[in-house]
């Protein structure tokens, strides 16, 4: 990523969080990965953490709580973490979830790959394309 | 791009144009690409129901008329437009530019290398990442231009 500040990671499944942390690690991106198992923590977690939030936030859609649609809701109504780019990394491929998440304005949406090299590619085509991309914030 | 919609680019300088529209075609993208001189020519485009909406938007920042700033404004709050990612491609280099249009929720905030090449490198990262990417439906009220598009593709 361009700016030195943690991904966040919004999913409710531990092993996913430790695939996401070792494709990271596998292609050496030095972010701090911070991971919450659903949308009311995560955005305690943003509400915290303003002046040293993530650079983009990876989002799950099917959490329990609050999931990712009404997360992504919650932080685009807020005029404070709403320039945070937010990517939908999910399994779910329903037109539905992809219309409602581009109408909140979601600054991609990944369909994940089943297998763990198809994901490392992902992983390595998001990495450069948020490396390339400016971001919101400075650095910490 | 994941699709084979338009890419709709809002440039006021042609040679700037020019320079994306070779950049595309060295990449081998096929996309088409409708480009327009600010973003007052953009939102006609975008309200004519006869045109296929595009996949992405790429957007300079200056621009006479109305400016990427202004025109994301109004795109941002339009529940037909809003959906459409816009990227930001600019050689702007200020702050206040690229946090006022992360605030309008851009997908992506560019800053143009000067050099071809590494422009082409650039574009190839936006195209691999919007293939990655799925892309938002914009088809639904526009069934007429996508069956166009689609026809074009083939």
């Amino acid at each position: 990523m361009r700016s030195s500040r943690p991904i966040l990671l919004v999913d409710d499944d531990n092993a996913e969080m430790m695939t996401v942390k070792r494709a990271l690690n596998e292609l050496n991106v030095p972010n701090k990965l911070v991971h919450h198992l659903d949308g009311e923590n995560a955005l305690c977690y943003l509400r915290d953490n303003i002046n040293k939030g993530p650079c983009v936030i990876l989002l799950d859609l099917n959490m329990p709580k609050m999931n990712g649609v009404d997360f992504l809701a919650a932080v685009k109504g807020n005029a404070e973490l709403k320039q945070i780019p937010v990517i939908i990394l999910t399994v779910s491929n329903d037109e539905e979830d992809k219309a409602k998440c581009y109408e909140l304005c979601a600054a991609g949406y990944v369909v994940k790959p089943v297998n763990y090299e198809g994901f490392i590619e992902a992983m390595k085509t998001l990495d450069a394309y948020w490396t390339l991309s400016e971001l919101p914030f400075p650095d910490v | 791009m994941r699709d084979c919609k338009p890419i709709l680019l809002l440039e006021d300088d042609t040679v700037d144009a020019m320079t994306v529209k070779r950049a595309l075609k060295d990449l081998n993208i096929t996309n088409p690409l409708v480009r327009v001189a600010n973003g007052e020519e953009a939102l006609v485009y975008l309200r004519d129901e006869t045109k296929a909406k595009p996949c992405v938007i790429l957007l300079d920042i200056n621009m006479p008329k109305m400016n990427g700033i202004e025109f994301l404004k109004i795109a941002k709050a339009d529940d037909k437009l809003k959906r459409i990612p816009a990227i930001v491609l600019t050689t702007s280099k200020d702050d206040k530019d690229r946090f006022t249009t992360f605030q309008l929720s851009i997908a992506g905030f560019i800053v143009k290398p000067v050099d071809y090449l590494k422009f082409v490198e650039a574009m190839k990262i936006v195209n691999l990442y919007w293939t990655l990417s799925e892309l938002p439906n914009t088809e639904q009220e526009n069934v007429n231009a996508k069956l166009a598009t689609d026809t074009a593709c083939r």
